[in-house]
């Protein structure tokens, strides 16, 4: 297996506080990782830094191609969605026009239109709201949709930003459950940010641990998940 | 009763105005969170380009169209040399920008056309609309102008792809990014239509107003106070304040006594003021709740 992503010695910063000290990882082609960690710890930032939303320095490279110097909106275009933190839905638009601007880079309009269908078998509850408001839709409904969106680019990486946050675990499992087949049927490379270690090694096949800006700990994620010491000392459960 | 159905089509005409700037105003504030004090001066500076291209014996109906892409190329020119630049920059550097702007298009205007009033020539003529009283055929072509562009607006943003990019730049810019949208663009191409939104209203008022380089002062101080009222995140809500202070204005300066054609302003600060202490977010917009 190649390397799809492969970050160097990644430092990002927000304004003088250095966030990020030299992270080194590498995604596999069609791998489902998770990158785990306490708050603070700076998840979210690595995967800013991945679409150029914090300043960094250090080598990003996606497919063989470099992604330093590339703006956010190109970065995106090359096959990375990014689900933020948040979710970043847009509440006063539609179900269905939030779909379509998950798309908006896209050249072939045709297919777009069976990717909304598509979208709405992987999620049955958004095809019953689809003319409704975004911000009208729970916190479960609104994960589904930005997961949805993000899969409307038809992407080669997904990143998502402690998708488990403020939902319910049985909702939390579900959406888990999606993830994978995501994964495996739609051979979409995942990166997935999470505090809720315990669902997220069960879902992944590789981890890595990060505390302080630093890498402490990668391997299988199954190795991580039965490892005593990892679990007490760096994921709490 | 004749004088009251008068006034109101009247306030209904010059409405129309205010609304399209009202409109070029909400679309700038949308795309930057800033008021563009100098939008009545490039509505101006519109005006006076597509009069120059009359002079020259372009027929009006030519220079009407050419005038809106001069003025959509202007707009984008200026955001991308004077406002991009400003982007991050504090509320006040940019309010100076816009200041200086607004004095600098002045100015440059007086120089090349003076200052001497113009007549400015109305394609619609002046007689009375469908043989009545009321209102003349400009006034009914103003309105016609305005209600066509309206409903253009609103097909270019509610079913194309450009107009649901901006959109969506405008309502969260960052996850406009993370969907690929390039944002930066969206908010130039804001400035280009904003400005040759303006520039309709420049064209359709001047004629009632005459030409000259201070001929939007008034107007633009109209198009504030729609926008304020309708709610400054709400193109709609824009295009409705801009009728309704059309018509409260006519109305005011008819039967409140003492108010006249000479207070008629005042009446539009007055009701900014208003607006703003009792209703904040307008008839139409939303509150703006932030967490701190």
């Amino acid at each position: 297996m190649t390397a799809m992503l492969n970050v160097k010695d990644l430092r990002a910063y927000y304004g003088q506080v250095q966030a990020l000290h030299g992270l080194s990882f590498a995604l596999d082609e069609g791998s489902l990782t998770t990158l785990l960690g306490a708050n603070g710890a700076g998840k979210t930032t690595t995967l800013r830094a991945i679409c150029n939303m914090v300043r960094s320095t250090g080598a990003i490279e996606f497919e063989g191609k470099p992604l330093t110097g590339r703006s956010t909106e190109n970065i995106v275009r090359l096959g990375i969605a990014h689900v933020p933190q948040g979710r970043g839905t847009f509440t006063t638009m539609t179900v269905e026009e939030n779909l379509q601007l998950g798309a908006i880079s896209r050249n072939d309009r045709k297919n777009v239109v069976a990717d909304i269908e598509r979208m709405y078998e992987h999620f049955p509850v958004l095809k019953e709201r689809h003319t409704q408001q975004a911000g009208t839709l729970s916190g479960g409904e609104q994960q589904m949709l930005a997961v949805a969106r993000a899969l409307m680019l038809r992407p080669r990486l997904m990143l998502l930003d402690e998708p488990s946050f403020g939902l319910a675990p049985l909702i939390v499992r579900e959406l888990f459950k999606i993830l994978g087949k995501i994964n495996r049927e739609d051979k979409v490379t995942i990166l997935v940010v999470e505090q809720n270690a315990q669902l997220a090694l069960e879902l992944a096949d590789q981890a890595y641990v990060i505390e302080t800006g630093r890498i402490v700990m990668s391997g299988d994620a199954k190795d991580i998940a039965t490892n005593e010491d990892v679990r007490k000392s760096y994921l709490g459960y | 009763m004749e004088l009251f159905t008068n006034q109101v089509l009247a306030g209904i005409a010059t409405g129309a105005i205010y609304a399209c700037m009202a409109l070029a105003v909400v679309m700038i504030y949308q795309a930057i969170d800033h008021l563009n004090f100098a939008q009545g001066e490039m509505a101006m500076f519109s005006t006076f380009i597509s009069w120059q291209l009359m002079q020259w014996g372009v027929p009006y109906w030519w220079a009407f169209p050419i005038t809106l892409i001069i003025s959509f190329a202007g707009g984008i020119a200026i955001e991308r040399l004077l406002f991009k630049p400003l982007a991050k920059a504090p509320v006040l550097t940019n309010v100076a920008g816009f200041i200086a702007l607004f004095a600098i298009v002045n100015s440059v205007a007086g120089l090349i056309w003076d200052f001497t009033i113009k007549q400015y020539p109305t394609p619609f003529g002046t007689s009375p609309f469908l043989g009545s009283q009321l209102i003349s055929t400009h006034q009914a072509g103003m309105i016609g102008v305005t209600l066509v562009l309206l409903i253009a607006l609103y097909f270019f943003f509610q079913f194309t792809r450009i107009g649901l990019a901006m959109r969506a730049a405008a309502a969260l810019p960052e996850s406009a990014r993370l969907v690929g949208i390039n944002t930066s663009w969206m908010i130039a191409l804001g400035w280009g239509m904003a400005s040759a939104i303006g520039a309709i209203a420049g064209i359709l008022i001047a004629p009632v107003v005459f030409l000259e380089p201070n001929m939007m002062g008034g107007v633009l101080v109209y198009g504030f106070a729609a926008a304020v009222l309708g709610g400054l995140s709400s193109p709609l809500g824009a295009v409705i304040g801009g009728f309704l202070v059309g018509v409260f204005e006519n109305l005011a300066g008819t039967y409140i006594p003492g108010i006249g054609n000479e207070l008629k302003l005042p009446i539009a600060l007055a009701l900014i003021i208003t607006v703003l202490v009792v209703k904040p977010a307008g008839l139409l917009g939303r509150p703006i709740v932030k967490r701190v």
